[in-house]
Formats: structure tokens, C-alpha cells, sequence
């Protein structure tokens, strides 16, 4: 209620001039210190005169922070005149933004040409040699996981990371309510249709899943694409299902031993290389043949490893939306 | 193929466009998951499987998921506060 | 002067729209969008930037291992890990409008900005 008498004030004074708060001030100094009645004795009006000045000291006190606050609304309060200029000029901003860009876009090697110059030795490198050297069929999984694998390492951080953040954001949330009454409605409801399609589905979405994680290196795939199929199937379980079902599987534990066991394994295979150089160490697991399972070296076991931290990351982070907690 | 390619792409920035004139945020939600799905069949086009079934898998999926999850979270509070106000008088400030 | 990168050309029309959506609205969940609009258009040029027209996809096949058979595999690796990071990020933006939207019940920015300035 207080908020609402200071802004009428506020935008009193605005339109009618300064001299009036000065004056609505002077009028309440004036109601403060005129004694209203007498006394019946010098105590009492000593008393009362106290008391007027203690609360004059009070409604002077709290008077102050009336012209910051006010200060601070006339710094935000943004009139429509200054919200249609952000706008202008933000448009006006982009607009030349994306003409500067579509501009270069003409100046830019020709698309598609093989003498560009992002086509250079280290291409020709990672294709001739990439097979003979780290074992994989699939370049590109050879690549991202053993010629650059320090940037798929700083990936699966960035994906434990955010579901961290997440759960900090959202776990502390529902903690605090009575038990979780924003879930109750958010729950699913059954779906037959639902049920009946997932029970027939979702075998073959999780054995697809485990196909492209465990054959990254040797058709198109990985750890990443095979993960985010594994992840999505188990969110179509979730919902078809509900939470207590889901539980049964996979809790808050699950997440945890799955996702940092495989995060470790992944850091101790790669990360000692800070102290060997950056060739790591010859690999007692050889390459071996090339278009068999086993082979590529130490890859299927990184693109498992790769997969399930994706797979808790998708999971996790859609529970913690829907219920609050993994 | 070319022309192919080509609609793809109007196709995608006319579903950015569409995202960016709407006032209706299911309606934002579903059209930038269409978005990703073209863009995974362009991830094909342009010679890179594993990007197509990762976009396919991500962009269509677990992405747009999450927005809808955020969507139905955003209501359940409302529900929850629209409740709590029903049954006491005095305005909800803060969960 | 060609105008002939198609790829490159709507992939910075698209990282313009989605900028332009980040800047202009004020609805928090439309400006969630915008920045995963806005990765999209940042792969979308990378990738262009990889494709060498009339070669296979990186996947060695026969055994041929010359590097003119294939198009250039590095920025499909860059990519793919920015792909799933945006998907990250989207949900970590996500999860702080959800607390924010606990906090002031609305999804308006500006209306946010003028509750907390408030209630200082």
C-alpha cells in the first residue's frame, strides 16, 4: 500500500511542479509538531511533544529514501517517446548488421569449391592418415575424439556443468513448497494411446540408440547423436509412463554414478597428456582392423562414455523441468 | 537437387520469420521445431550425416521438449498461484 | 560480386533474425528462441564452410583414402559439439526464467526490471 501513495505523489509532483512536495511536506511538518489539544498537565505535553518529535524524526527518516526511490523510478520509468527510439534504433542497427553481412557474403570464397582456403594440409592430413592412425572408419569420430579430443572433453563438462546449474535453479525451487503441489498438476496423465505405442516403441529407440553410440566409429553417428536418441527415448517413457515409474530406473543416484564414472574415465584416458606432450602415450590398444567393432582403438569405449553423459544430460535436465528433481 | 536445397533454406527463414511475429509462444515452440527438422535434412544435403541424425535428435527433440517442459512449468506456477489466491485473500507476492 | 553462397548468405540472414528477436521482444521464452535461432545460423555458415561440391560424405568407404574423395570433416567436428552446448545453454536460460517467472509472475523483461527496481 505504501508503494502506491508514493508513486501518486511522485507523479503529482512530476505534473504539477516542484514547489508541491515541498509544500505536502511542510503541511505534514506542520500536522506533526501542532499539538492537537491541551494537556492536563506539563508531563503530558512534554510527552507528547516527544513522542511528535520522535516520529517526525521517523517520517523524516523515511522520507529520505522517498527521493532516491523516486530517483530511481524517473531513471526507469521510460516514457513511450524513448521505448520508440530503443526500437528505431535497434532496428536500424540490425538491418545494417545484416546488410554488412550479406555484402561479405560476396566477397566470400566461392561456396562449395575445393580451393578454398579452410581446405588446407591439416584436411588432407586427418583424412589420409586419420584412418591408419587412430583406426576408425568414420573421419569425423576419429577425429573429434582422438585428434581433438581435449575439445569433446570441455563439451562433456559443459553438458555435466549445466545440468548442476539447472539443478541448483530448479531443485531449490520446489524445496521450498509444501510437497511439490506444482507437480501434482503437471503430472501426466494416462494415456492409453500413449502407453500402448510406447510399450511397442521404445525397445527399438533404445537398441537404435545403443546402435549409433557403439557404431560411431564406424558409420555416421557417435557418442553425441546416439546419447540424444537414448535420452529422448527415455523422456517418451517418462511421459507415457509418469514419475514413479520412471523412478524405478533411474534416480538421482543412477544419474550420479552413471554420469561422473563416465566423465572420469573419459578425463583419465585423455587428460594425462597435460604431462606427456601432446601426442599421448603409444596406446597398449592398437588400432587393429579397420571396419570391425573393436577396433579404433580406445573410441568405442570414449564414444560410450561420450554417449551415456549426453543420455543423463538430456534426461535429467527434462525431469528437472517437469518435476523438480531428477 | 538445387531447387531442392534452395526451398529448404526460404524454408527455414520463413519459419525464423514466423517465429519472430508471433504472439502465441506454443505456436513459437512448434514452428522453431519444424525449423530444426528442415535444418537436419540440409545437414544431409550438405554431405554430413552424423550433424543430421545429432540435429534431428537434439533440435527436434530434446530442445523444443525442453521448451514445452519450461511452457507447462510456467503454467503449473500460474495454476498454483491462481489456487493459493483463491483460497486466501490476501495477493501472492512471492513462491 | 556473386551473389551465388546461398548457404552463407541465409545463414546470416537467419543469425540476423534471431539477433534482431534477442534485442527487439521482451518476452523471455521468445528470446530463448532467438539465441538458439541464432546458434543455428552460426552452424549453418560453419557447416557451408565445410561442403566441396561433387564429394562424399567423411565416412572411408572401399578403402579410398585420398583426400579428394571426401569434403572437409573439421567443421563437421566443430559442429557437432556446438550443437548439443547449445542445447546446454537453452536449458540452463530456460531454468532461470522458470525462477524468475516464480519470483514475479511475469514473462515481460521490462515489467521484471520495474518489480526489482521496486523493491529496492
Amino acid at each position: 500500500m505504501r508503494r502506491t501513495e508514493r508513486n501518486e505523489r511522485f507523479h503529482r509532483w512530476l505534473s504539477e511542479g516542484d514547489t508541491r512536495l515541498d509544500t505536502m511536506l511542510a503541511e505534514e511538518y506542520d500536522d506533526l509538531t501542532t499539538l492537537k489539544h491541551v494537556y492536563e498537565s506539563d508531563a503530558a505535553a512534554a510527552e507528547e511533544t516527544s513522542r511528535a518529535e520522535a516520529e517526525e524524526k521517523a517520517r523524516e527518516a523515511a522520507s529520505a529514501p522517498l527521493y532516491t526511490a523516486a530517483q530511481a523510478h524517473a531513471e526507469y520509468d521510460v516514457p513511450q517517446r524513448s521505448r520508440a527510439l530503443y526500437l528505431l534504433t535497434a532496428l536500424l542497427l540490425c538491418a545494417g548488421m545484416i546488410a554488412v553481412l550479406v555484402f561479405i557474403s560476396s566477397q566470400l570464397p566461392s561456396f562449395g569449391k575445393s580451393e578454398n582456403p579452410a581446405n588446407n594440409e591439416v584436411v588432407e592430413r586427418y583424412v589420409e592418415k586419420g584412418m591408419e592412425e587412430t583406426g576408425p572408419v568414420n573421419i569425423v569420430a576419429g577425429m573429434i575424439l582422438d585428434y581433438r579430443a581435449f575439445d569433446t572433453l570441455g563439451e562433456s563438462n559443459v553438458l555435466f556443468t549445466a545440468v548442476c546449474a539447472v539443478l541448483l535453479l530448479l531443485k531449490l525451487a520446489s524445496s521450498g513448497n509444501a510437497p511439490r503441489p506444482a507437480a501434482a498438476p503437471a503430472e501426466t496423465e494416462e494415456d492409453l494411446i500413449l502407453q500402448r505405442i510406447t510399450r511397442a516403441l521404445l525397445p527399438f529407440i533404445l537398441i537404435f540408440g545403443c546402435y549409433v553410440i557403439l557404431n560411431g566409429h564406424l558409420s555416421p553417428g557417435g557418442g553425441f547423436s546416439g546419447g540424444a536418441v537414448m535420452g529422448a527415448g527415455l523422456i517418451l517413457y517418462y511421459n507415457a509412463f509418469g514419475a514413479a515409474a520412471a523412478e524405478r530406473f533411474f534416480t538421482i543416484r543412477t544419474f550420479r554414478v552413471v554420469s561422473v564414472s563416465a566423465l572420469s574415465f573419459y578425463a583419465v584416458s585423455k587428460a594425462y597428456s597435460f604431462f606427456t606432450g601432446a601426442n599421448h602415450l603409444p596406446s597398449f590398444i592398437t588400432a587393429g582392423v579397420p571396419g570391425r567393432i573393436f577396433s579404433a582403438g580406445l573410441i568405442p569405449y570414449l564414444n560410450i562414455a561420450v554417449g551415456l553423459v549426453v543420455m543423463c544430460t538430456m534426461y535429467g535436465l527434462f525431469t528437472l523441468f517437469r518435476k523438480g528433481d531428477i | 537437387m538445387e531447387v531442392f536445397h534452395l526451398i529448404l533454406l526460404i524454408f527455414i527463414l520463413a519459419c525464423a520469420v514466423c517465429v519472430a511475429l508471433t504472439k502465441n509462444l506454443v505456436v513459437a515452440a512448434v514452428v522453431f521445431m519444424g525449423q530444426s527438422l528442415a535444418l537436419s535434412v540440409i545437414w544431409i544435403l550438405l554431405q554430413s550425416p552424423d550433424l543430421a541424425i545429432t540435429e534431428a535428435a537434439v533440435g527436434a527433440g530434446v530442445d523444443s521438449l525442453l521448451l514445452f517442459a519450461a511452457l507447462k512449468r510456467v503454467r503449473a506456477i500460474d495454476r498454483e498461484a491462481a489456487g493459493k489466491r483463491g483460497e486466501a485473500d490476501a495477493p501472492n507476492g512471492e513462491e | 560480386m556473386d551473389w551465388h553462397n546461398y548457404e552463407e548468405i541465409a545463414a546470416m540472414v537467419l543469425f540476423g533474425i534471431g539477433f534482431a528477436l534477442l534485442v527487439l521482444d521482451r518476452n523471455l521464452i521468445k528470446k530463448n528462441i532467438a539465441f538458439a535461432m541464432t546458434d543455428s545460423g552460426m552452424y549453418l555458415y560453419l557447416a557451408a564452410k565445410g561442403y566441396i561440391s561433387g564429394r562424399a560424405a567423411p565416412i572411408i568407404t572401399d578403402g579410398v583414402t585420398e583426400a579428394e574423395r571426401y569434403i572437409n570433416p573439421v567443421p563437421a567436428g566443430l559442429v557437432l559439439t556446438g550443437i548439443v552446448v547449445s542445447v546446454a545453454s537453452s536449458a540452463v536460460m530456460l531454468a532461470i526464467t522458470v525462477r524468475l517467472y516464480r519470483k514475479y509472475h511475469t514473462l515481460n523483461l521490462d515489467e521484471i526490471t520495474r518489480l526489482a527496481r521496486g523493491e529496492e
